[in-house]
């Protein structure tokens, strides 16, 4: 399984992930980081595919995606 | 879930190491972070890193030097691509780019960019348009549509005071010394890979000798549009577009 | 610096600027068309181009001045030239210059002002100059030649003081200079451009961190030590001191003097010498810094009076050297009237009355 890890001190909320995940697993959460930003989660464990999507748009470089070895896809570049 | 790639694992997308990884000071949904990171990710996959100048310019973009991890050169407001010009007449040798707003480039600097255009200077310019003075404030910039508010059009920008928008891409387009010219986006994954293109277009057009290059990138102005994120991003796409079309203008590049 | 004696040649003020430069290893240079300096560029797009370098007629001065910026950014030997309208252009690219420590050599031919003025000679640009025309507490370095010798010579020291202190050099000039002929001995000096800015230039950060050349400082306090930092180096730029003293040892009245006007008065000085009035002669090669020491000295012992082609402004310079010793007469051909040695004999003649008077 592929997974997102989001750095919230760098998140300012601004949401831009959540337009472009396939699988729409990124939503605005309820907790703010030290600046005050409402920072984004994922509303489910698993479902990530390691497309990098999200970490294409993030304006402020908050994502970093892993992608499993055994057949991962390629991500499209 | 920590933050270090198990062992089965692989990092599948991190930032180009051509950056220097700082926190940026931009607003939220500004897209000047995207664009930081196209250029960045330019660098590093034609591994420019040790042969780059970066030519910064005055403007929400000024502090360029502090995410991007190349030779930097401050130029005064409107005049990077001048600079650029001296740069790279000193160091032919060197890849030389300049990252603009719309503000610097279309309105005080109209004659620079324009005749180092025609000039066919071997340089990059990497041109930012989000329609408005976006570091002072709002104001309007040559780039403001038609009917726009900005905090010096209060009424909306009147065409018969303050004339229609600069369609900036076209008219280098038009230029001799011009070798590409594009205007592209990044509010969507789609148009994110078009950008990804245009800069490789340029580093070739540049690297090649074969003249001026040129990336008009549309880009978001949350706070100065007073538009949550997401809004803006929308703005881009369904409204910028209709004055400022994507597309290749020019591009004889080999 | 190694050199040897060159060819001698009949050369135009303006063109010995040019010569100067290309001697002292000018690589790039950007300028624009203005009377009278134009035989520079023209000069350059020749002979710069033939020896490999770059010149370019940018699209404007402000243009100009920021290619400027660019090459010397690169540690280049790089210089820019115009005339006053032209200068007033560029204040503000020689102001991030000056704030971006970058060495370069701009050369002002000056012409009559205020606007457009005339053609004609001028010491008009001298507070632009001295004071630096631009925003901020900034200097300049200025050297005033007076002859085209001494126009070649001073282009060689200007990028040898630019490179120095990492401060853009003025050469403050006038039509009289520039358009002139004289005989000029060319030197012809290989400098060592190539390591002279190797630890601070751009080039691409190939083994060592980037670097960065810039003038903004947000930060609380940065730009305070930064502008603490221009002013000591303003203070070492006091070593570089330059005037001509002609008969200034037993002088009773000492006329100061600079660039063409400082030629001219020194004939006029030499026939009152043979007249027998001991009148003596400073003339400010270097006019940033200022000779305020010798100045004030020679205020002791002399009457001062300061001539100039303008109304007025190295006077206020000589009178705050001289302050609470002596005050300086004045004596200016206004710009648009084209001075001669005649001109000042009875200006200098009333002060010397005013010394015998009071003995």
């Amino acid at each position: 399984m592929s997974r997102i890890v989001l750095q919230e001190s760098r998140c300012k909320g601004c949401l831009l992930c959540t337009t472009v995940c396939p699988e729409e697993l990124l939503q605005q959460s309820q907790r703010l980081n030290a600046s005050g930003f409402r920072v984004v989660e994922t509303n489910r464990e698993n479902g990530c595919t390691g497309c990098a999507f999200c970490a294409e748009i993030c304006p402020d470089y908050a994502i970093t995606v892993y992608r499993s070895k055994k057949g991962a896809k390629e991500p499209a570049t | 879930m920590s933050g270090q790639p198990q062992a089965d694992e692989r990092v599948a997308f991190a930032l180009p190491r051509t950056m220097t990884g700082a926190s940026l000071h931009f607003c939220p949904g500004c897209h000047h972070g995207i664009i930081h990171r196209l250029v960045g990710e330019c660098l590093e996959k034609n591994n420019l890193g040790e042969s780059t100048i970066c030519v910064g310019s005055v403007g929400c973009s000024v502090f360029i030097y502090n995410y991007i991890d190349v030779d930097a050169v401050e130029a005064p407001h409107g005049r990077a691509p001048a600079v650029a010009t001296g740069v790279k007449r000193a160091r032919p040798d060197r890849f030389v780019f300049g990252y603009q707003g719309d503000g610097d480039l279309a309105a005080i600097g109209f004659s620079e960019i324009m005749h180092c255009a025609n000039r066919g200077e071997n340089v990059t310019i990497v041109f930012v348009n989000n329609t408005v003075f976006g570091m002072t404030g709002g104001q309007m910039a040559p780039t403001t549509l038609v009917g726009q508010r900005t905090t010096t059009s209060p009424g909306g920008r009147n065409m018969n005071t303050d004339g229609a928008p600069l369609n900036m891409s076209e008219l280098i387009a038009s230029l001799e010394g011009t070798a590409f010219s594009a205007r592209v986006a990044v509010n969507s994954i789609k148009n994110i890979k078009q950008g990804k293109k245009a800069l490789q277009k340029a580093y070739r057009a540049q690297s090649g000798e074969q003249g001026f290059s040129f990336i008009e990138f549309l880009s978001a102005c949350p706070t100065n549009w007073k538009m949550d994120p997401l809004q803006a991003n929308e703005h881009v796409g369904q409204t910028l577009v209709q004055r400022f079309p994507l597309g290749v203008f020019k591009d004889i590049v080999e | 610096m190694s050199s040897k004696p060159g060819p001698i040649s009949l050369t135009k003020g303006n063109e010995a600027i040019a010569k100067g430069a290309l001697a002292a290893g000018l690589h790039c240079y950007f300028a624009y068309p203005i009377t009278p300096q134009s035989d520079i560029p023209e000069y350059l797009s020749k002979h710069l181009v033939e020896r490999g370098g770059e010149f370019i007629q940018a699209e404007s001065e402000i243009a100009s001045v920021n290619m400027l910026l660019g090459a010397a950014a690169c540690g280049k030997r790089a210089m820019t030239s115009s005339s006053s309208p032209g200068i007033a252009l560029k204040q503000e690219g020689i102001s991030y210059m000056a704030g971006s420590e970058l060495p370069a050599v701009i050369v002002n031919i000056s012409r009559g002002g205020p606007g457009l003025g005339s053609i004609d000679p001028s010491q008009g640009d001298y507070y632009q100059a001295t004071r630096g025309g631009g925003h901020g507490d900034y200097r300049t370095l200025v050297l005033a030649p007076s002859t085209c010798q001494e126009a070649y010579d001073l282009t060689i020291r200007a990028f040898e003081l630019a490179f120095y202190h990492r401060n853009p050099v003025v050469i403050l000039g006038d039509a009289i200079l520039g358009q002139m002929k004289e005989p000029l001995k060319e030197w012809e000096y290989q400098p060592n451009t190539e390591r002279e800015a190797a630890d601070w230039a751009l080039s691409g950060a190939k083994d060592r961190p980037s670097r960065l050349i810039k003038s903004l400082y947000l930060a609380d306090e940065a730009l305070a030590g930064h502008n603490e930092r221009l002013q000591a180096k303003h203070e070492r730029m006091r070593q570089d001191l330059d005037w001509e003293e002609y008969a200034t040892e037993d002088s009773e009245v000492l006329v100061v003097a600079f660039g063409s006007v400082g030629r001219i008065a020194k004939s006029s000085v030499r026939k009152l010498r043979s007249q027998g009035y001991r009148v003596g002669l400073l003339r400010p090669i270097t006019l940033f810094p200022f000779p305020e020491e010798r100045i004030r000295e020679l205020a002791w012992s002399n009457r001062l009076i300061t001539i100039e082609n303008n109304t007025g402004q190295m006077v206020d310079d000589v009178r705050l050297a001289a302050r609470n010793v002596a005050d300086s007469a004045f004596f200016g051909v206004s710009p648009g009237r084209l001075p001669s040695p005649e001109d000042f004999l009875q200006p200098i003649l009333e002060v010397w009355e005013q010394e015998e008077a009071r003995k």
